[in-house]
C-alpha cells in the first residue's frame, strides 16, 4: 500500500490463526472463481472456513459440494480448462481417491491450486500428521511447496496462483503443511492487506480455454504411443522452468509482504560439520535444536526444504560445504527401498556431485508421533559419532519408536 | 501450432490439447474395419437416413447433396448405414472387408 512501511502493515494485521484458517484468509484474499470442496480431518476446517466467506459474500467464488475427492479434483480440472482460477483441499484418504485426476491436472497443464493438509494414510486407522500421502504424489508432475507454519502455509498459497499460472509453467501446485500440528495450532501470523495481495496475484487470464468461443479447442483427446512420450517431455521441462519462477515470485512477493522465500532455507550451515534436513513443522524444531547444540559449541547446522517438487539437490548440496555427515529426516517411508524418499533423493544429488559423506535416514512422526528437541539433540549426538568414524552404520534409524 | 512432419516435443501444444476445430479430417480412420458397407445406387432412394446418422460423416454427397456411396478412409464399419437403411429399399448391405480380394 502507498505510503504504509511493510513494518506499519505487519503490525497492523498481526493476527492469531490456525493453519487452515491461515490457508482459508489466502484464498478468500485470491477470490477464486471455483471451489470444490470435500471434507476431510484435518483439511475440513480449511474449506469451513472459505465456505463462511462464500456464504457471507466475501468472496465471489461458486463453491461446488461434491459426493468425494475424486469428485472435488475432477470438478476443479473442469473448472480450469473451462478457463477458470480453481482451487481444492484436502488430506491423506481424501487425497488418495483423487488419484487417477491427480495426474490428469498435471497432464492436462492446469493451473490449479490445492491444500493437501498432510496426514498418515490408513491403515490402520490414524488421523495425525505424517507425510505419507503428499510423498505418494512426487512424481505426478505438480509442484509442492511444503509449509513451516501458519505463516507459511498463508504466503506459500499465495504465491502458488502466481507460480501455477506462469505462462512458462502451467501445473498444479500443491501447498502442504503438517496436519494438526500446522492446522489446528493458532500461531501469530502477519496478513497482507486484500487489495497488495490481488494485485499481487492478478486477474487470471488464460491463453487457451475451452469457454472461449472465438477458438474452439480440445482438452483431453486420446493420446497413443505416437505422442503422450512428447506430452510428458514437456512436463519435465516444464518443472524445470517452475524452478526459477518459484524464485522470482518469492521476490515479488518479498515486496508486498517483507517475507523472503527460496526453495530451501539454510540455517546456520556455513561451517556446519553435522547437517540436518528437514521439511514441515519439524524444520522448527530441528532449527531450535541447532541452536541449542551451538551453544554448547558444537557446528550443527538445518536445511529445510520448501520446494519439494522440483527438487532442489543442487541447492541443498551447496548449502552444507564443511559437512561431514548429513541426516536426512522423513516423515514417511519407501519401502522395500528403507528409509524415506527424501534421504535417497538427497543422497542421490550428493553422488552426483561427488560429495562422500556419510549420509543417514531418520524417520520419525508417522502418525503423529512426537518429534521434540530432545529428540533432534539425540540424533546429533548419533550424528557426531557418525561424523568422527565415518562409518553410516545403521543406514536407516528411527526417532522416538518403542525399540 | 499443431502437430506436423517433423515437430517434436517442443513445439506441439502442451497437454495433448487440440486447438484447431477439425483436424480429425486428417486422421484416417478406415483401417479401423472389419466389415464394409456396400452401397447400391440403384436401391437406393436418397432417403438420407445413412447421412443423417453416420456418426463418422462418411457418407459421400455428389454435387446435388445426393447420396453417392460411401468415403471409405473415414468409415469405420460399424454398420449403423445398413441398419437405418429402410427394408423396402435395403441399398446399404454389410460385407466382409477382405471379401472379393
Amino acid at each position: 500500500m502507498a505510503g504504509v512501511a511493510v513494518e506499519d502493515r505487519k503490525t497492523a494485521l498481526r493476527v492469531a490463526l490456525t493453519g487452515n484458517d491461515a490457508a482459508a484468509e489466502a484464498f478468500r484474499q485470491v477470490n477464486p472463481d471455483i471451489a470444490a470442496v470435500f471434507p476431510i480431518t484435518p483439511q475440513t476446517e480449511l474449506m469451513h472456513k472459505f465456505a463462511e466467506f462464500v456464504a457471507n459474500g466475501k468472496v465471489g467464488t461458486d463453491l461446488v459440494n461434491v459426493e468425494s475427492e475424486h469428485s472435488a479434483l475432477s470438478a476443479v480440472v473442469g473448472a480450469s480448462a473451462a478457463g477458470a482460477r480453481a482451487i481444492t483441499a484436502t488430506s491423506a484418504a481424501g487425497f488418495a481417491l483423487m488419484w487417477e485426476v491427480v495426474y490428469i491436472a498435471a497432464g492436462l497443464r492446469l493451473p490449479i491450486v490445492m491444500v493437501v493438509v498432510n496426514r498418515a494414510i490408513n491403515a490402520p486407522l490414524n488421523i495425525h500428521c505424517d507425510h505419507t500421502d503428499t510423498m505418494g504424489a512426487r512424481d505426478s508432475g505438480w509442484i509442492q511447496l511444503f509449509s513451516e507454519n501458519a505463516q507459511e502455509a498463508y504466503d506459500n498459497t499465495i504465491q502458488a496462483f502466481r507460480i501455477a499460472e506462469h505462462s512458462d509453467v502451467l501445473l498444479p501446485v500443491m501447498v502442504t503443511f503438517d496436519g494438526f500440528i500446522i492446522s489446528h495450532t493458532q500461531e501469530t501470523l502477519d496478513l497482507i492487506e486484500d487489495e497488495p495481495v490481488r494485485r499481487f496475484v492478478g486477474e487470471y487470464r488464460p491463453e487457451h480455454y475451452l469457454l472461449n468461443a472465438k477458438e474452439p479447442i480440445m482438452v483431453g483427446p486420446i493420446d497413443l504411443p505416437d505422442w503422450l512420450f512428447e506430452h510428458k517431455r514437456q512436463n519435465v521441462e516444464a518443472g524445470a522452468r517452475s524452478s526459477g519462477v518459484i524464485l522470482d515470485v518469492a521476490k515479488e512477493f518479498e515486496k508486498i509482504s517483507g517475507r523472503s522465500y527460496g526453495h530451501i532455507e539454510a540455517y546456520r550451515t556455513e561451517d556446519a560439520e553435522i547437517v540436518a534436513v528437514a521439511l514441515g513443522s519439524t524444520a522448527g524444531t530441528v532449527k531450535e535444536a541447532v541452536d541449542v547444540a551451538r551453544e554448547a559449541g558444537r557446528k550443527v547446522g538445518a536445511i529445510k526444504i520448501r520446494t519439494y517438487r522440483p527438487f532442489p539437490g543442487n541447492e541443498i548440496i551447496d548449502a552444507m560445504p564443511k559437512a561431514k555427515a548429513v541426516a536426512v529426516m522423513d516423515r514417511s517411508i519407501a519401502y522395500g527401498l528403507g528409509g524415506g524418499p527424501v534421504f535417497h533423493e538427497v543422497r542421490s544429488y550428493a553422488y552426483e556431485r561427488g560429495m562422500k559423506v556419510p549420509m543417514v535416514s531418520y524417520v520419525y512422526g508417522i502418525g503423529g508421533r512426537d518429534i521434540s528437541t530432545d529428540h533432534v539433540a539425540a540424533m546429533f549426538d548419533e550424528m557426531a559419532k557418525v561424523a568422527s568414524t565415518g562409518e553410516v552404520g545403521v543406514r536407516d534409524r528411527y526417532i522416538n519408536l518403542r525399540d | 501450432m499443431k502437430i506436423r512432419q517433423g515437430s517434436t516435443w517442443r513445439d506441439v501444444p502442451i497437454g495433448g490439447n487440440i486447438l484447431e476445430p477439425g483436424t480429425s479430417t486428417e486422421y484416417e480412420t478406415g483401417s479401423w474395419r472389419s466389415q464394409k458397407p456396400v452401397w447400391d445406387a440403384e436401391k437406393c432412394t436418397q432417403c438420407n437416413r445413412c447421412w443423417l446418422f453416420c456418426p463418422d460423416m462418411a457418407i459421400r454427397l455428389d454435387e446435388e447433396k445426393k447420396i453417392a456411396g460411401i468415403n471409405y478412409n473415414y468409415c469405420k464399419g460399424c454398420g449403423l448405414c445398413a441398419k437405418v437403411c429402410p427394408d423396402k429399399a435395403k441399398a446399404i448391405t454389410m460385407v466382409s472387408e477382405t471379401e472379393g480380394e
